[in-house]
Parts: structure tokens; sequence; C-alpha cells
């Protein structure tokens, strides 16, 4: 992998008719491609999915990625998306089973703090839910480790373009 | 709208679709469709002619792939295979792998279990769709009677816009049953697949420009050029621009090859002068390759110092294998030249560059590596120079796959344009036999041979009974040498001579096999026997296998290694 390896985006536009994830995943499959996230959903039009990898690749291995989802007869478009020029979202639910009764209040404030919220609780178990990006749901689940973590489900990212360029941060 | 069977409307799409012979073999889950085209007089063993409709019956599944794909390539026209679930539709995958490395345009239709039993491992199911996804464009599975003309058609618009390449139709038994309202589509839209646009003009430009200031340029043509049928053009834009042309094996027989301006093929076994001419080139115009390991040798070392400008009808292909071409085009590799010769125009005209020329004339000489058998054998090599100069221009030859194809490489000049068909993606042993019975039933008057290697020729021989009983007579050139001869010559470089699993033995006896099924069988061990079993056969009415014992020690030479840049052959 060449210096210009990072995390790179690709949205497509998808038909949704039988077998079209299957279409995709094994395109993935067969070139070998590495892709670290894919999420799919009805996108605004009715009968079409949209779909958005991640994966981390340089440039010339991206590329190729795109060329060969966008010969696929069922993908209508694919856009590439740069991290920066791009609002990218995961969700993730968190369950913790934090033990000791002491434990609930520190792990309420932890969540606060992330602004996730409760969204499920039991007599042992405690379900949070928190959307950001990739880093912060990273350093969510990282910290909850100590906070009596059991499960974890992710949705992989999603992300649609900027109307305007943001403004990078110094 | 009209109201017909679902296997009714196959066949009715089909004939729609120009469908003039369809290769196949029937099952329990395709019955429905052989029976609606029972219906057809000319349905067996009768010759094409504008009104027929034939079926030739297969003996195994990947053959009728091979046929259809043969027929494809002979003919410039869809090739259709069918084939009934389970393990007949298992059987083809090796064809349509093999149309699919090729970019051969092939349809096949397979029948499925009912789609009510579909998931529940009924028998002779399997998931066809889920298998054939990795070998061809696009598998439908249409699951209602009034889907099916829509699903025929679309295979077809799929199969040969922008790159051919094969597409499956898997129709489950009920629909093929079950009647409806049908009507046939004229055309079919995918939103995001459409015919190539004409080439960018401003890239054309710049081409142009390129090759304008071009003191030693090369074209080099690949497979895309032959799909496109744009023989014509690429003759006049070498010509044009005072260019050799070199060619990869798949698009061995682009340009023909005892032109001045022809370098023959390049690659591993290429040419050794050839692949050396390439580095010393100054642009290489790449059109229709998609520039693989065969033909580049390891990619890093090929042509460092050249511009490389790359053509294609497939987007994907450009940066895939070669990543660093100054200009690239995606286009039709006809309409892409026709731009070029339109864009150059007069500009070339009284171009110099005979040192050039001069230079690469000294390469045009064919290789000749001459083997001593000792006298007791005949050379492969020299075989193959001999059924060259024996065979008309247009006659046909297809291949099988090992040493008696890069022979063909090496020492079978082709000349006129879809003349020569090879399983050179996949290297499918086997492909050879079928696909020239498939150009045989595509070109009736022309003579067709199949040069072949002993292996090879066994992994498909039951062919000859489809030859026979359906009256394809062609002629089968057997190079036997009672090995596997490539694996064994891979054996003998890079393996001490270590012989694993590649001897094959004395059985069968070729010219009794021949005549087991009323085929005409001879053995040779002479030029001048082989030029009159070669005049037998030509005048035969039926199909003729010619055994030639050659020597198991005979190499294909030059080669490159595996791994090795363009330059650094090994001649013996």
């Amino acid at each position: 992998m060449n210096e210009d390896a990072r995390l790179r985006i690709i949205s497509a536009l998808v038909e949704n008719r039988p077998s079209v994830l299957y279409r995709i995943t094994n395109l993935i499959r067969r070139k070998s491609f590495n892709i670290e996230s894919i999420a799919a959903g009805p996108a605004e039009t009715l009968g079409l999915t949209r779909i958005t990898f991640t994966m981390f690749s340089d440039y010339n291995r991206f590329d190729q990625v795109m060329k060969n989802i966008d010969n696929l007869i069922d993908v209508r478009s694919v856009e590439p998306l740069e991290e920066r020029d791009a609002t990218i979202r995961e969700l993730a639910l968190v369950k913790f089973s934090p033990g000791a009764p002491a434990t609930r209040p520190e792990i309420m404030s932890f969540v606060e703090t992330f602004r996730a919220n409760i969204v499920d609780m039991s007599s042992d178990t405690l379900t949070v839910e928190i959307s950001g990006d990739s880093d912060k749901i990273n350093a969510f689940i990282d910290l909850s480790k100590n906070f009596g973590l059991k499960k974890v489900a992710r949705t992989g990212a999603v992300a649609l373009a900027r109307e305007m360029p943001a403004k990078r941060s110094q | 709208m009209t109201k017909m069977s679902g296997a009714q409307a196959v066949v009715e799409a089909l004939q729609r679709e120009g469908v003039k012979v369809v290769f196949g073999h029937p099952g329990g889950a395709n019955m429905p469709i052989y029976d609606a085209m029972y219906e057809f007089e000319s349905f067996r063993y009768t010759p094409l002619n504008e009104t027929s409709f034939r079926h030739v019956l297969a003996r195994h599944e990947q053959s009728a792939a091979h046929m259809a794909d043969g027929y494809a390539r002979a003919s410039g026209r869809v090739g259709v295979c069918m084939a009934t679930s389970g393990p007949g539709a298992t059987n083809l995958m090796t064809g349509l792998a093999t149309a699919y490395m090729d970019s051969s345009p092939i349809v096949a239709v397979t029948g499925q279990v009912p789609s009510y039993v579909i998931g529940s491992d009924a028998f002779q199911e399997t998931d066809v769709v889920g298998m054939a996804t990795s070998v061809t464009k696009y598998a439908f599975q249409p699951l209602r009677v009034r889907d099916v003309p829509y699903s025929i058609r679309a295979a077809f618009y799929l199969a040969t816009t922008r790159r051919p390449q094969p597409v499956l139709v898997d129709i489950p038994k009920d629909v093929q049953q079950s009647e409806e309202d049908v009507q046939f589509p004229e055309s079919v839209d995918f939103p995001n697949y459409r015919p190539l646009p004409d080439p960018d003009p401003m890239v054309v430009k710049t081409i142009s420009r390129a090759l304008l200031e071009a003191q030693r340029p090369v074209i080099l043509a690949g497979g895309g050029v032959k799909m496109a049928n744009a023989y014509v053009e690429l003759q006049a834009l070498a010509e044009l621009l005072v260019a050799p042309v070199v060619t990869s094996f798949m698009g061995k027989g682009a340009f023909p090859e005892n032109h001045p301006l022809s370098l023959g093929c390049m690659g591993m076994h290429g040419s050794e002068r050839t692949n050396k001419l390439i580095p010393e080139s100054d642009v290489l115009l790449v059109i229709g390759s998609r520039l693989s390991d065969r033909t580049t040798g390891k990619i890093e070392k090929f042509a460092p110092n050249t511009k490389i400008i790359h053509i294609d009808a497939d987007k994907a292909e450009i940066g895939k294998n070669y990543k660093l071409a100054v200009v690239s085009l995606v286009a039709d590799a006809k309409k892409a030249i026709q731009s070029l010769l339109l864009e150059l125009g007069v500009g070339l005209m009284g171009q110099q560059r005979d040192i050039w020329v001069k230079r690469a004339h000294e390469v045009t000489v064919m290789a000749k590596t001459e083997f001593d058998g000792n006298g007791s054998y005949l050379s492969g090599a020299e075989t193959i120079r001999m059924l060259r100069r024996f065979l008309p221009p247009k006659a046909i030859v297809t291949t099988e796959v090992g040493q008696h194809q890069m022979w063909c490489e090496q020492h079978f000049q082709v000349i006129e344009p879809r003349t020569f068909f090879s399983s050179g993606g996949l290297g499918t042993m086997g492909f050879g036999f079928p696909a020239a019975l498939g150009a045989k039933v595509a070109k009736p008057d022309v003579p067709v041979v199949d040069i072949a290697g002993d292996g090879s020729f066994l992994m498909t021989e039951n062919s000859l009974a489809t030859s026979i009983e359906e009256q394809i007579p062609v002629t089968v050139v057997v190079l036997n040498n009672r090995m596997l001869g490539m694996v064994a010559q891979w054996q003998r470089f890079f393996y001490n001579r270590r012989y694993s699993g590649v001897q094959l033995g004395k059985s069968p006896d070729f010219v009794k096999l021949a005549e087991s099924y009323g085929a005409e069988g001879t053995r040779v061990s002479t030029i001048p026997e082989l030029e009159s079993a070669m005049n037998r056969a030509m005048h035969s009415p039926v199909t003729t296998v010619i055994d030639v014992p050659i020597s198991p020690e005979e190499n294909v030479l030059p080669m490159l290694p595996p791994g090795a840049g363009i330059k650094e052959m090994v001649v013996g």
C-alpha cells in the first residue's frame, strides 16, 4: 500500500433488485477489495438504495473499486467522498452490564459526556445509542470497557457530501 | 399481448433476436423449453439457413458453452447455449468463465427447479445465479412468465454492448410451464448502463498529438480490436502512422501477420525480438488489451521509458494492471481508431520513419526454434508451420491449451479476421474442439481445424459424437506427446525434471477412438504424410482426427519466465 493510503468513502446509488447486495459483495470478494464497512438503506427515490462503503486504501486501489462498482449493471451512480468534504455518521448500540450498582451513575455521566442516549434499561443491563463519526464511536467503545461493556452493534458509516466545503479546523 | 407459456416465450424471444442455433443439453428442469423447440421443423440436423432454428446436442454442457463461444467468435453474433438445473448448469460454468475472460458474447439459458421449491435443496437444485454472478456480466432469474421476454432481450443487449460478455438467464420450471399474456419489448434500458459514448474529442486530439510527435511508435492490439471488428481501421491506422503492430495473444489476428508492419505476438511466448523492441519504442498505443501478466511480463519492468496510451472499452481496465498510462481513452476500439484516423488526417502524410521501420523489420522474421527429434518424431512447431502453409488464409483454426497453443502463437500466422480462436484468458483445456464445431456451424463453407494436444483433446473428445451425429465435420490435429506437455516443460525448467502427474501413457489410441465414433482417424509421422492426411480430411464428409506423435522433450521456446521483465527471455 502506498503512502497516500487513508480512509476513503464511496456512496453508491443502486437499484433495489433481488441479489443487488450479493452482486456488490461478490464483486468485493472476487476482486479482493478490502472494505471496512458497508451500510445500506432506502434512498430518497422509491426503488433505489443508497450504499455507503468505507475502505482504508491508496488512491489506485480505491479508483479500481469505484470503477468496478460503477460497472455493475444495478448500480445507478457512484460518488467518491472525501472525509473532509462529507458528513459522516455511524450509529452504535452499546450494552453495559455494570455489575455493582454503584457504577450506574458513572455510566450515566459518561454517556452524557459523549452525548449518547440510554435507550433500554433492565435490572442488570443498560443499552446506549451513540452516533457520530467513527473516531467518536471508537473512543466511546474503548472507554466503555471500564464500565462493564457487554455487547456492541455498529451500523457502519453513512455519508453524504457537504454542500459547502467545510472550514477546516487548524 | 399474446398468451403463451414461459417456455414458448423463451423460444419466441430467441427467434426475435435472430438466433438460428442453440447448443445445449436437456434435463428435468428445462424440458418445457425443449418441448417448445420441438415445434420447429428445422430443429434437427439441418444446415443453417435464413429461417432455420436448430439445436445442436452437446455431450457435456461445458462443450455446449464452448460451441456457443466458438460460434460467437466466428460469426460476430451471440452464441446461445442451454442446460438444465444443477449439474447441467454447473457444467456450463467453465464455458461461461472462458467466455467471460475472453470477452465473448454468449447467452446461457438454464432451467431451474420450480420457484416454490428454490432454497429447499430440491433434486438438481443449485444456486446458479449465485455461481454465475462471478463469471457473467449479469444473471437474470425471471419469476413470472411476463418477465421472460424482457430477460432474454436484456441478456442479448447486455451481452453485445460495451465490453461483450456472457449473460445467463435462469428460468424456474414452473415459470416455463405456466401461461400468461406476454409482450416482447423492442428495447430495454439500464440507467447506468448505456452503449459506450463516442470517443472524447479532446482526448482523441491529445492522443493524435502524441502519435504525431512520436519517432518510434508501436501499436499493441489486444482482443478488444477483434471484438469491436476494428480490423480494417487498425490496418489503416498502422499504415497511416507507419507504425509496427504487435498483438497480445488474445489480439493475435487483429492485424494480418503477413503484413510488412506486423511484429507478431509479444509476451510470455511471443517473439524474443518483438519483446525486446517494445522498450525501444517512444510511444506505445495500446488498444483493447488489459495488459495482462502474460503479455507484459513483470509490469514494473515493462517499457519504463515508453509513453503508453491506453484505449479500452472497459474503464476498469484503465489503471488495473498498468498504472502509468500518459493518456487513456474509454471507447469502443473501432470508434476510437476511426476518430484517430479523422484527427490525424493528412498531418501524417510523408512521415519519414525509415530507420524505425527498418529496425522493426529486423524482428519480423518469425521465431525459428528448430527441434531435433532424432529423426524419430515430427516437431510440433514444424507441424504447425506446415499447417499454415497448407491451409487457406480463410480457414478457421482453434486451439486447446498448452504447448501446441503456444506453438500456434509462434508459428501459425493469422491472416484473415475471425480465423483464430483460443482460450487465452482462462486457458481452458478442452475449449478448442467444441469451439471448432461452433465455428463450423457459423461458417459451414470454411475448413475448420482444431490444433490440439493429447491432454486437452481428451477433456472434450466426446464432442466427436456431436460432430458425427449433427454432421459438423472439422479436422482435429492432435500433437501427441503422451504428456501434459506445458506442465512437463515447467517441471523441466523450474522443478528439476520432477515429472509429477504429467505422464498420460499410451491410451487412448486416437485413431481407434475416432473410428469408434464414426469419424476418420489417421496417424502420421512425416510432413508428406501429414499433407496427404490433411488433403483427405478437407474432402471428408466427416470429422477427421490426425494423430501426430511428437517428442515429449520438445519445448516451447523462447519463453519469458514468470516474474521476468519483457526483455529477459529464455531462448534455449
